[in-house]
């Protein structure tokens, strides 16, 4: 992935602007975050292939990081932390936001065919 | 001597860090040994340091990885096909009926897997209560031996001294290997054993302080 693209992410988002499309967002901070750190506390949320439709797409920038919200007829979807893109196999659009380590923090991921697998 | 090992770990690189030294044991005495691996490890955070992977490439990398683990090792792979994280959420009656079948079929003397509600992964708790549960469905004349691995931090106070208690540093870097063939997964998770070590001097001596004993406790049916 590469740093995020502002212009051309905010384009493709808008691709996707009501059409059905698949979606992925997830957050994590591992399963083991409580274990090298007895402070901390494990959360994280996964939805993978969730068929949605929007009608307005933005992607704003904060200082190195990026948010993404998608507005739906019934809803939100949004993500905070994002900091690197991918046009992967042609059409779908990944967001994702890694910590110093390179490790995903956040994913928001855009398709108009379901992610395999 | 045993006739035939099975491990049962959900992850790829489970039996890199938790078992290879012992793994590779059993293949210098001849000892066949069969890799069960329950996911592909699809919901890792490590990408590779610096990043090469995403989201979604992940999944065949790690299954690449996993192949060239098992080819340092020389063992068998079988692929059990769930979703990273998802395994808690499975049937475990139904991954255990699985696993059973397959357990018949290989006729294991000994199964190596999580210690089921002490392995700190989801994951890991799931395929080891399903594991566990396997076995005890099978017929006592063709019941293996399982060895089950506990990692929480505190699992020497709540189940007491591992039965199997196994320095291998004969095979340490036989098991540096095995983790590096995870290119992926290793050099994020070896960091986190230096942060979590401060008195490591580098990365190869927190690894060898961490992961240089394999200890399992014998399951008792
Ligand atoms: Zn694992």
């Amino acid at each position: 992935m590469k740093p995020i693209d502002i212009e051309n992410a905010q384009q493709m988002l808008e691709s996707f602007i009501n059409k059905e499309v698949y979606v992925h967002v997830e957050t994590t901070n591992g399963a083991y975050a409580s274990h090298f750190n007895e402070k901390a506390y494990n959360v994280g949320v996964f939805v993978r292939n969730a068929k949605v439709t929007f009608s307005q797409a933005k992607i704003v920038r904060d200082g190195n990081v990026y948010r993404a919200g998608l507005k739906m007829p019934m809803g939100w979807i949004y993500a905070e932390g994002l900091t690197d893109w991918e046009i992967y196999e042609y059409d779908k659009l990944l967001l994702a936001g890694h910590d110093r380590e390179g490790r995903l923090m956040v994913a928001m991921q855009i398709s108009e065919t379901p992610f395999d697998y | 001597m045993e006739k035939h090992v099975v491990v049962i770990y959900p992850h790829p690189d489970d039996e890199a860090f938790g078992a290879a030294g012992t793994i590779a044991q059993f293949r210098a005495e001849g000892v066949p040994v069969t890799y069960l691996c329950g996911t592909l490890g699809e919901m890792g955070r490590n990408m590779g340091a610096p990043p090469f992977a995403n989201r979604e490439s992940l999944p065949m990398i790690r299954k690449q990885e996993l192949q060239n683990a098992c080819n340092v090792l020389d063992i068998d792979l079988k692929m059990l096909g769930y979703r990273d994280k998802t395994l808690e959420f499975e049937d475990r009656q139904e991954i255990a009926k699985r696993l059973k079948t397959m357990l018949e079929e290989i006729k294991p003397s000994l199964v190596i897997t999580h210690y089921p509600g002490h392995a700190v992964h989801p994951d890991h708790n799931a395929l080891g209560a399903a594991a566990v549960e396997a076995v005890g469905l099978m017929d006592p004349s063709i019941r293996p031996t399982v060895w089950a691995q506990a990692i929480t931090n505190s699992f020497m106070e709540d189940l007491g001294k591992p039965d199997i208690i196994n320095d291998i540093s004969p095979y340490f870097e036989k098991k540096m290997d095995t983790i590096k063939a995870h290119k992926s997964q290793a050099d994020g998770i070896l960091g986190n054993f230096k942060k979590a070590n401060k008195l490591a001097k580098d990365v190869q001596d927190a690894a060898k302080q961490r992961l240089g004993i394999e200890r399992f406790y014998i399951w008792e049916f």
